[in-house]
């Protein structure tokens, strides 16, 4: 398949889902109802929704933005986990690997605990968790730097497990001594998509757009990294700079997703696999797929996370997990068979 | 007119211990000369230097123009490096290693033009890959790999060319195919080659001056019946070899 064909495909993969989200829940909207209503909303069309209020309202005030909030989060972790393998030509390296996930765990727990109850936990926890996220990729990259080997990817990934397991320590020490928070912190880390109307859409937005844009703006030159460090250097790229410049974009996206959302795995690894593995290994294709079709899968799994034990919501963390790997193994055997 | 490329001495010391030391040549445009010497006399260590990629002292100048102030993208403009080991990864087709070349001519966060994909044609042709080029590196052979390599290098369209043993992987028939390439290569494209080989034979058929590198020194440079002599391959070698027709030929005591 050409390249526009498969961004085709996963555009339509994206629509399918958005619809999906939409259109799936307690109460049944109708798909036309549902595009009419849109339309209706689009400035110089003189349409009325034929939507009841009350329809109209679920579909614009709950699901519509949670459906959105869960593309921006699919999106951002999935191509935050492919510019990571890329940068650091490791297979496993995911959103969390530079002590993203451990720094937010800690910063949100320290929030939970310490902040009066009356400051509001929900508005307290995002800035708290990306605070923390921050302080330990930048405590992480300060390490890595200073142990030498200058921009060498594995001394960088190193430091990132060390600061993860300490602040993991820390976070784990204050959360035994206040067992009584511990609910709140572990449904958290466990990764939810809120439903707290268009708010965390707004202030989640910008952080993937610029994030995205910036990872995207390197998909030629994660080709060039991808022959070593040495070789692209020889070819011209200051491969330090490349490295710090996608970190940072992954970082603060990340950052900013996990802030919103808690800890929702798996997805930075398995979507751009699955990608590399039918669609070839090029980042000039692999990125702008991995944005789609990670929005795409976050969204559905999101539906089957608020649907499954509906009225109650499984963590759709688990989700990822528990549909994820029997996929991307599915996966694994059949593109290993169509190169054989 | 300057060479095309100079080294002054130049020293590299790697974890506070001297690899190169006080090294000086020059080599002349168009010209080939290559780096031989025992292993661990810091032959790979001095491309190294002249590809810009360890620190050293002393002066490397290309054209003249001293390394220090060549920026890190002209540079590459200007010397392409053929690796030992090259890292070529499995699922990249040779089409997009071979652009990968084209970096240096690329803005930042530019996309390649007509220009560079008409190099990477022109470069795939002299090579005899335009047939194979949407195959797959990791299911190339040796000889095939190695054409791919030197195809991103001849892209690249740098006037000096570097190569760590080109030859290593390779059986007798393709190491002499690579050699007689990169000789083609050098007259019609006008290159400069500097290489490092293992192979003493090899090294005196294919290039008109050697430079005999031990424990960081040149100890002995000139043709390959001035350099390869029973008595300096023995001492710097400490190897029993007979030297006839320039073929270096071990022999038991």
């Amino acid at each position: 398949m050409t390249a526009r064909t498969w961004l085709a495909a996963a555009a339509l993969f994206l629509v399918v889902a958005l619809l999906t989200g939409a259109l799936v829940g307690p109460v049944h909207i109708g798909l036309l109802d549902a595009l009419e209503s849109v339309v209706a909303r689009l400035p110089f069309v003189h349409l009325r929704s034929p939507l009841p209020p009350t329809d109209e309202s679920i579909l614009w005030d709950i699901r519509l933005p949670r459906v959105v909030l869960g593309a921006l989060v699919g999106a951002m972790l999935a191509t935050a986990g492919a510019s990571y393998q890329g940068v650091f030509r490791n297979a496993l390296a995911d959103p969390y690997l530079l002590g993203v996930a451990a720094g937010a765990g800690l910063g949100a727990t320290l929030a939970v605990v310490y902040l009066p109850s009356g400051f509001g936990f929900a508005n307290a926890l995002p800035p708290a968790a990306f605070l923390g996220a921050s302080v330990a990729v930048a405590l992480a990259y300060a390490i890595g730097r200073s142990a030498g080997g200058g921009s060498g990817g594995a001394t960088l990934v190193l430091a990132g497990v060390t600061v993860a397991s300490f602040f993991t320590a820390i976070q784990t020490f204050i959360q035994q001594q206040h067992s009584e928070t511990l609910e709140q912190v572990y449904s958290w880390i466990l990764g939810r998509l809120p439903s707290s109307g268009w708010d965390d859409v707004e202030i989640l937005l910008p952080y993937v757009v610029v994030s995205v844009a910036g990872i995207l703006l390197h998909r030629r030159l994660l080709d060039v990294l991808s022959v070593g460090d040495e070789e692209a250097a020889t070819l011209g790229v200051h491969v330090g700079r490349v490295r710090l410049a996608v970190v940072v974009c992954a970082t603060v996206g990340t950052a900013a997703a996990v802030a919103v959302s808690g800890l929702i795995g798996f997805v930075g690894i398995i979507v751009p696999h699955a990608i590399r593995l039918v669609a070839g290994p090029s980042y000039r294709l692999l990125l702008p797929l991995t944005v789609l079709v990670g929005a795409g899968f976050l969204v559905l799994t999101d539906v089957i996370a608020r649907t499954a034990l509906s009225p109650a919501e499984v963590p759709i963390g688990v989700v990822t997990a528990f549909f994820g790997a029997p996929f991307f193994a599915v996966v694994l055997r059949t593109a290993r068979r169509m190169a054989t | 007119m300057s060479a095309a490329l100079d080294v002054e001495h130049v020293t590299v010391e790697l974890g506070g211990r001297p690899i190169v030391e006080d090294v000086s040549f020059s080599v002349e445009h168009g010209e080939w000369v290559t780096l031989i010497g025992p292993n661990g006399a810091g032959k790979t260590t001095l491309l190294r230097a002249v590809a810009g990629l360890v620190p050293f002292r002393g002066e490397v100048a290309l054209d003249g123009k001293p390394l220090r102030r060549v920026r890190r993208r002209d540079l590459a403009r200007r010397v392409a490096v053929v690796p030992q080991v090259p890292l070529m990864p499995s699922a990249m087709t040779i089409r997009e290693y071979v652009l990968l070349g084209r970096t240096p001519y690329v803005s930042y966060a530019g996309r390649e033009g007509r220009r560079d994909h008409a190099a990477v044609e022109q470069a795939l042709a002299r090579l005899d890959l335009a047939g194979l080029a949407e195959r797959e590196l990791g299911t190339l052979s040796g000889g095939e790999r190695q054409r791919a390599v030197l195809a991103r290098a001849l892209a690249q369209e740098a006037p000096v060319l570097l190569l760590d043993e080109p030859t290593t992987a390779l059986d007798a028939g393709r190491q002499q195919e690579a050699l007689e390439l990169i000789d083609a290569l050098r007259l019609d494209a006008g290159l400069t080659v500097v290489a490092t080989m293992h192979d003493l034979t090899l090294a005196g058929q294919y290039a008109p001056r050697l430079l005999l590198l031990s424990s960081g020194r040149i100890v002995a440079q000139g043709t390959a019946s001035e350099v390869l002599t029973e008595a300096i391959v023995a001492e710097h070698y400490g190897a029993r070899v007979r030297v006839v027709e320039g073929a270096v030929i071990p022999v038991r005591a």
